[in-house]
């Protein structure tokens, strides 16, 4: 049995503790906002907070984040679990909703949540800084200049 | 009502009325009065309908037809019958039935519609459901126009009627429906009397100086909300009682057949229901993902090669290039290329070559099949209902209407999800069939799955000769295509392979706009095991690429400009003449750039729809480079929803930019050696360039949007490379030599 604090909720599991914390998330706790592009940390789409900061899903152990503290994109939307990354957070979605951004919208969670991370550590970053935040989520609709301006309007929006 | 200058027609619900879209623009203008047209759009489907992305909307109260239901608390229900990848037609074709219906955008919801071709073909395809070439726009534009209209005529009937005023006096504006002696109802609280009205047989369509909401900006997308909560729902998010989780072990070489499996290991793990070979490899199903993925790891399987490809990228190169020697089928012929070329004074030959693509839609394939008490329902980012209901029918021995399909979001397609062998479906059915249990099952490729299985753009060589005249006028064009047909052995042969030619695999060329008057193109299409597939924009892919080079060639050759030179050759285009003239004037063409800067310019047709980009590329040492803008003008006609115009010409163009600088599959052996995003690199957003999007304004119908920017980046990439270096690029992904 693990524990795990999901979006303030905790869940005891009996799972493999090689199961990425991804497929725990999906299937096991039946949040299937977070997504499989890969499986390897090279597209960014199961991108979740795991004790504040940024992680790849996909390539994290569940073990590893037993008794620490996730965050999927259902939580930071509604604001569970999440702290003062909420309002970071909500921000990001607002703007995300004002351009228009989403085209078949897979990559959207983590790009949202890789948005939040960036502005919660550089509240106003230029665009060589979002474009190294961001390299990591892979959009292939390629919607990437409404994520530049998305985060330059969050960013507005928190000031 | 005015009942002059209106077009009737009668009710037919089995045949489309199409004079109406073709001359409904024109005829409106000229009327200043909305049209009165026949209705003929089918009835309300009987069974539960399919949805894509969010819960299911309040019952139906109010469902004119098959496309609209209105319920009580207000919110109008477009149904959608064309899937939604990411090309905003779930914001698009409810935007026609707003227009009409007189609703207010955020009243508005989109769900996808179920596989009945009845109701929902495309009337583009005559009696098939599906998406795609750009289509669904084009093909709804009046059918949703006037399912809006058929529900607004019944409300304000129902208005008149509560009320005891006329018809005539009552008014619909932002969902209010009202009259002057101070009546006023929203859509929903009217909703039940209209349902008990007759359904009309003509309505009235609006003049276009009378759209509110065609043409204007600020319609968010309808997808917009849940696709950024977590909430939207994609095959992937599946979730049934009691379903189960197959991987398909594929084999590692096109052609290879299992000989043998080594699963005790891998049965012995808990949850893991069954291994079984299939016919496309070897089906483990298991409780979830992580315990099929252990089973994977474990596998081992044994392959016969007999008849495994033996060739690669390079051998099939070589190949081409021997092909290429000789005279192909041919697809248009004007004048006598081989005297004008003898004629000419300087020839130019050049060959072009593109490599094999994945689409990579971010979703990797998958497909959830359910038994039900009437046969199966399919949980699916379903791009290609007909086909795949009558391939799975087949499957499963039960006739079509037994599957029951599930449209779902896709997380991007790209051509993908309608694959004319239904080949990831399929696969899905004997997963299911292996499992031998009544239990719903997901098949999920992983992305190596994804990479490696096939299907992809194929690979092409071009020759082109050409023929400049002493002014420099091109007075021959010679061009040669090999590469593998995507239509043969597919349900669309016979209307899409004419004398031996895939009009596929020469869209694009075959109708070269330029004014050459001797002109010859032919085809080879040689066989190969690779399987291969549409990609957004399909033969436009290649085909403009080469041609949009050649042309440049051509202007360098002639030593005139290379805007210049197209518009002397495009007279007979004003499209592609509009387009090129708006992307040059907004990009600065002609003025100055610093040292190692640089613009190229490509202008092409695809799917109706005309786009001419200019690209700005930065060269450093080392021949490192970079496209820093991309000036995009679009003429599609009339402009439903610029914002949805603008989102897929920024991507499309992005798309087109990710196999212009990175993209491609390479073949070794009968292996494909890309597996995951580390080796098949795709457009991160550190290389994507800033983007201007200028659409012409038009009031012709409207064509659609999903493709035509796609490949037009390329070749301006390509020719903003020569300009600022002189080395010609005439193969993908783009090199340059330090």
């Amino acid at each position: 049995m693990l524990t795990l604090r999901i979006n303030g909720t905790e869940h005891q599991l009996d799972l493999d503790p090689a199961m990425p914390l991804l497929w725990a998330i999906r299937e096991h706790v039946g949040l299937t906002g977070t997504k499989y592009g890969c499986g390897m940390a090279q597209c960014g789409a199961c991108t979740v907070f795991l004790n504040g900061a940024p992680v790849r899903s996909c390539s994290t152990p569940v073990s590893v984040a037993a008794g620490g503290e996730v965050v999927t994109i259902e939580g930071l939307v509604k604001g569970l679990g999440v702290g003062a990354l909420g309002k970071v957070g909500q921000a990001v979605r607002t703007a995300w909703l004002e351009l228009d951004v989403v085209q078949c919208g897979f990559c959207q969670s983590g790009q949202i949540l890789a948005a939040t991370a960036l502005l919660a550590e550089n509240p106003d970053p230029t665009n060589a800084q979002i474009d190294a935040a961001m390299s990591g989520n892979l959009c292939r609709c390629a919607t990437y200049a409404r994520i530049r301006d998305a985060i330059r309007r969050a960013a507005d929006a928190l000031v | 009502m005015k009942t002059t200058n209106h077009q009737m027609a009668t009710i037919a619900p089995d045949t489309i009325e199409n004079a109406g879209r073709r001359t409904f623009l024109e005829a409106g203008i000229a009327a200043g009065a909305g049209l009165l047209l026949g209705l003929r759009i089918g009835p309300v489907p009987a069974a539960d309908t399919g949805h894509a992305g969010t819960a299911p909307a309040a019952a139906a109260t109010f469902a004119p037809n098959a496309f609209v239901r209105i319920g009580t608390d207000d919110t109008v229900t477009v149904i959608v019958k064309h899937l939604e990848m990411g090309q905003g037609t779930f914001t698009g074709l409810p935007t026609l039935v707003a227009e009409e219906l007189d609703a207010a955008w955020d009243q508005i919801r989109a769900e996808g519609a179920p596989a009945d071709a009845t109701r929902y073909n495309n009337l583009l395809w005559g009696s098939a459901q599906g998406t795609g070439g750009s289509t669904a726009l084009a093909n709804s534009f009046e059918q949703l126009r006037k399912a809006g209209a058929a529900a607004r005529q019944m409300l304000v009937a129902a208005a008149a009627q509560r009320w005891q005023v006329p018809a005539a006096e009552v008014q619909v504006k932002d969902g209010v429906i009202s009259h002057h002696a101070g009546h006023s109802a929203r859509f929903g609280e009217l909703a039940e009397a209209a349902a008990r009205l007759t359904v009309p047989t003509e309505v009235r369509l609006k003049d276009p100086a009378q759209f509110k909401l065609i043409g204007q900006p600020g319609l968010h997308r309808t997808d917009g909300p849940s696709k950024t909560d977590g909430s939207a729902l994609f095959t992937q998010d599946v979730r049934l009682p009691g379903l189960l989780t197959a991987l398909v072990v594929h084999p590692p070489r096109f052609g290879a057949r299992v000989k043998r499996i080594h699963d005790t290991e891998a049965r012995a793990i808990p949850g893991v229901e069954r291994i079984a070979e299939i016919p496309s490899g070897v089906a483990i199903i298991a409780r979830d993902f992580w315990t099929a993925r252990r089973a994977q790891d474990t596998l081992r399987v044994d392959w016969d090669e007999t008849d495994a490809m033996t060739e690669g990228t390079a051998e099939i190169l070589a190949r081409y290039r021997e092909l290429a020697k000789s005279p192909g089928a041919i697809a248009r012929q004007d004048g006598d290329v081989d005297a004008a070329l003898a004629g000419a004074a300087q020839v130019i030959e050049a060959e072009y070559s593109v490599p094999y693509l994945a689409h990579a839609a971010m979703e990797p394939m998958n497909c959830v099949i359910e038994p039900t008490d009437h046969g199966i329902r399919v949980w699916n980012g379903e791009q290609f209902q007909t086909g795949d209901q009558a391939a799975l029918a087949k499957v499963f021995e039960l006739a079509p209407e037994q599957i029951e399909i599930r449209m779902l979001f896709a997380g991007g397609s790209f051509g993908r999800r309608a694959n004319p062998a239904s080949d990831y479906l399929i696969e899905a059915a004997h997963c299911y069939l292996a499992l031998r249990a009544r239990l719903p099952v997901k098949l999920q490729w992983t992305r190596e799955d994804d990479m490696r299985a096939g299907w992809y753009r194929p690979l092409y060589l071009h020759r082109i000769r050409a023929g400049i005249d002493s002014k420099g006028r091109p007075v021959a064009w010679d061009q040669r295509i090999v590469g593998q047909s995507i239509i043969a052995g597919s349900a669309f042969e016979p209307m899409l392979i004419t004398d031996g030619v895939d009009q596929t695999s020469v869209e694009g060329a075959a109708n070269l706009p330029y004014a050459v008057p001797h002109f010859r193109l032919d085809l080879h299409s040689p066989q190969l095991p690779v399987p291969v597939q549409w990609w957004r924009s399909v033969g436009s892919t290649h085909t403009a690429f080469a041609g949009e080079c050649m042309i440049d060639e051509l202007a360098v050759a002639a030593g005139q400009d290379p805007v210049a030179y197209r518009l002397r050759l495009l007279k007979n285009h004003p499209r592609h003449l509009g387009v090129l003239k708006l992307a040059a004037e907004k990009a600065g063409w002609g003025q100055s750039l610093p040292k190692g800067r640089g613009r190229g310019v490509a202008v092409h047709e695809s799917f109706g729809t005309t786009v001419a980009q200019v690209a700005e590329v930065t060269v450093r040492k080392g021949g490192q480079f970079r496209v820093d803008r991309v000036v995009i003008a679009v003429d599609c006609g009339l402009a439903v929803n610029p914002d949805v115009i603008r989102a897929q010409m920024e991507g499309g163009m992005g798309f087109g930019l990710s196999a212009a600088l990175l993209g491609e599959i390479r073949i070794e052996q009968g292996s494909v050696i890309q597996s995951n995003f580390h080796d098949y690199q795709i457009l991160r957003i550190d290389r994507m360039p800033e983007v201007e999007v200028h659409i012409v304004p038009s009031a012709q119908p409207p064509t659609g949007v999903g493709e035509p920017a796609t490949p037009v980046i390329a070749p301006a990439v390509a020719n903003a490379l020569f300009a600022v270096t002189g080395q010609r690029l005439r193969s993908l992904p783009l090199r340059l030599s330090p």
